[in-house]
């Protein structure tokens, strides 16, 4: 006989576990959704060894997308694959944040996007490597060592672009106007994350700002960049209001499987 | 590397140059010539020739194939597909680098292609318009590569010699991931069937055609041979994709579109078709169905990334003293 | 195959001397040499072009290392390397095999004679 209190946990555990399936699959989202946009630099790189380093970028997004898919589906437990959510979600009810699926732009619109998000993947899991979920305290150890890398690049990048000529500057600031409202949903806490917090699986994302804000301010600085007084913050994403740019990537994205269901490739 | 770069510009030939006699030695000891060496001019820009379309080659052909990383079908195709795509883009950098060891630099061969005066391989001039393209991409085109690229690791020209190794050893897996696109559509739905028959349909002439024209007509081959560029002939080559290709079309169900396509068991050989030569001089002027595209998206990038190397090397001037 | 299209009869061999600057981009050329593993020496690897150090480190690391091929690189720039040059080849490098008593196989060692 199952006593009230084992009841209770259990039943803990199961909300965890669906919280947990939202939280990766949303984290899922933002790398699917930033490969699936990076990839299109590739073979229109400014140089082939900023194609080849594009690429690369790109192919560790996909990677750690891949994973997390892999994970929610199990975490679901309605046997649905990493193809199956990717493919065969609508809009509604993808997660993503919006920064992830603003258009490519020109490569300084890129790289700040790029960059802004490498500086919070480095935060996020730097602190999910101490998640009480093992399978997500995993991933996190692996996405810790490609997200500095990928901050150092792009990094790289805008000190470069900020201080190399008028004209880079100038792009790279305009760029900076452009993504700079959808940062702060980066940090938006919802019921799930604070749950997951209090549970040590997840992070309380508000916690993850005023480093983020310490970092980037003093890159946009060294850059010379000035960091918008725009306090206009867009979001949505979290809970599938997306930008008009998410519907039609996705078209493009899950068209085969759409076009041609149940086959395998 | 540097000095050896610089060293090949000297460029005073003549038929008593006592490097002459060495040069000859070294190819008749099978021996690798490397940048520092004299060399003839015509070795030298035969070379320069053939490296940089095959740089091109490798990177125009990113193209065809990133046309697809997009709408690939499933996750994990797009992340094969987009290594591979991202191999051509490294593959293509290792073959500049090369040619960069001739005394040309990779800006020029850059411009010689956008002006039309370099080529790359016609193969990446036609379309891929269904997913099992890129299946039959990796399949017959980085197949027949294959047979050349394995061939050229034996070049008696050092750098390209070395680099055809590391190529060779990196291109391993996409032939075979080209192979396992086209086996699971065989063995798919009659749709996925249908096409892969079409992909086939499109590419196998195409690919018969990467071989080159006919040894009879192929005027430069005979001194390319001599020199140990280039080891087998043209038709020797062609002939030996056929014969390692046609049973694996067998073994998916697929009908290869050559009437008179048959295994001729006095020569050992597959007997075959003639190729439209017609198409194939069209494709190479540039009349093929997607030359003007494939440069415009070349020139496109080029310079659109203007702006952006500009500003890299002003940076390095002013932060690291190094002049741009 | 040759990657090579074949030469058109009207088609004119385009003029490949260089003109002026080897660097029309700005970027440099650099050596990148890659230790495999830890405990060898690095080795050449190929080159790339960059603006500077820190992009082409980066860009040897993407370029050069995508499939564990190292631990370690260096980057430098190919105008600072000093080479020998091939036509002292024979005057800098053929003396020494006039000296065979360098090597071990020289010398030769009675077979009950262990150890040496």
């Amino acid at each position: 006989m199952t006593s009230r209190s084992e009841t209770a946990t259990s039943c803990h555990r199961e909300e965890h576990r669906q919280l947990l399936f939202r939280y990766v699959l949303a984290h899922a989202d933002d790398n699917l959704i930033l490969a699936q946009r990076l990839s299109g630099w590739i073979s229109r790189a400014p140089d082939l060894e900023e194609d080849i380093a594009m690429a690369n970028i790109a192919l560790d997004l996909l990677g750690r997308a891949r994973m997390l898919l892999d994970y929610a589906g199990q975490l679901e437990g309605r046997d649905r694959s990493e193809d199956d959510l990717a493919m065969f979600r609508s809009e509604r009810e993808f997660t993503n944040l919006l920064l992830v699926e603003q258009p490519n732009g020109d490569f300084a619109h890129t790289m700040v996007r790029q960059f802004l998000y490498d500086a919070y993947q480095t935060a996020l899991w730097k602190s999910l490597c101490g998640s009480a979920d093992a399978t997500l305290a995993g991933i996190a150890g692996k996405a810790i060592k490609e997200a500095r890398y990928h901050l150092r690049h792009s990094g790289t990048w805008l000190l470069r672009l900020g201080r190399g000529t008028e004209e880079s500057h100038r792009r790279t600031q305009r760029a900076l106007e452009g993504l700079w409202r959808f940062t702060a949903e980066m940090f938006e806490t919802s019921e799930t994350d604070r749950k997951l917090a209090g549970a040590g699986l997840g992070v309380e994302p508000a916690g993850l700002q005023p480093g983020w804000e310490r970092g980037v301010e003093k890159v946009f600085c060294e850059a010379g960049l000035q960091i918008p007084n725009d306090r206009f913050a867009r979001s949505g994403g979290r809970s599938g209001f997306h930008t008009e740019h998410l519907g039609l990537m996705l078209a493009e994205m899950q068209w085969m499987q759409r076009a041609y269901p149940g086959m395998q490739w | 590397m540097a000095n050896e770069r610089s060293f090949v510009t000297i460029s005073v030939v003549s038929a008593q140059h006592p490097g002459r006699a060495r040069f000859e030695a070294l190819l008749a000891a099978e021996e690798k010539v490397e940048p520092a060496d004299w060399m003839p001019e015509g070795y030298r820009k035969t070379l320069i020739r053939q490296i940089a379309q095959h740089a091109h080659s490798e990177v125009i052909g990113m193209q065809p194939e990133g046309n697809w990383i997009s709408r690939a079908p499933t996750l994990k195709r797009k992340a094969i597909l987009m290594a591979k795509v991202q191999d051509e883009a490294g593959h293509g950098l290792y073959l500049y680098s090369a040619a960069e060891t001739l005394g040309i630099t990779r800006d020029e061969m850059v411009r010689l292609l956008h002006e039309g005066k370099q080529k790359y391989s016609s193969i990446f001039n036609y379309p891929t318009l269904s997913w099992a393209d890129i299946g039959c991409i990796g399949w017959l085109v980085d197949g027949a590569a294959i047979t050349n690229q394995v061939m050229l690791t034996r070049c008696s020209f050092g750098p390209y010699a070395r680099g055809m190794v590391r190529i060779c050893k990196e291109e391993s897996f996409h032939q075979r991931q080209g192979f396992q696109i086209m086996e699971t559509l065989c063995r798919g739905s009659a749709e996925q069937r249908e096409m892969a028959q079409d992909g086939l349909g499109r590419w196998w002439w195409p690919s018969l055609m990467m071989f080159g024209p006919h040894d009879s007509d192929s005027t430069h081959s005979d001194q390319s041979m001599a020199w140990k560029i280039k080891r087998v002939s043209n038709d020797d080559l062609r002939q030996q994709f056929v014969d390692m290709t046609v049973p694996q079309a067998d073994y998916l169900g697929l009908t290869v579109p050559d009437p008179e396509l048959r295994w001729n068991p006095e020569r050992g050989h597959y007997d075959f078709g003639e190729i439209d030569w017609d198409e194939f001089w069209a494709v190479v002027r540039g009349n093929g169905p997607m030359n003007r595209e494939r440069i415009a998206h070349k020139r496109a990038a080029w310079y659109d990334g203007a702006w952006v190397r500009k500003a890299a090397s002003a940076y390095a001037a002013r932060h690291t003293g190094q002049v741009g | 195959m040759t990657y090579s299209v074949p030469r058109l009869p009207e088609e004119p061999d385009p003029d490949l001397r260089s003109k002026g600057s080897r660097r029309v981009s700005g970027w440099l050329l650099w050596e990148v040499f890659i230790r495999p593993r830890r405990g060898l020496h690095h080795v050449h690897a190929g080159s790339l072009h960059a603006p500077d150090g820190e992009i082409a480190l980066q860009s040897a690391r993407d370029v050069y290392t995508r499939r564990g091929e190292g631990v370690s690189l260096w980057v430098v720039p190919s105008s600072e390397i000093t080479s020998s040059d091939a036509a002292d080849a024979a005057s800098l490098f053929d003396p020494t095999s006039e000296k065979p008593f360098r090597d071990a196989t020289f010398y030769q060692v009675p077979d009950e004679v262990e150890w040496l």
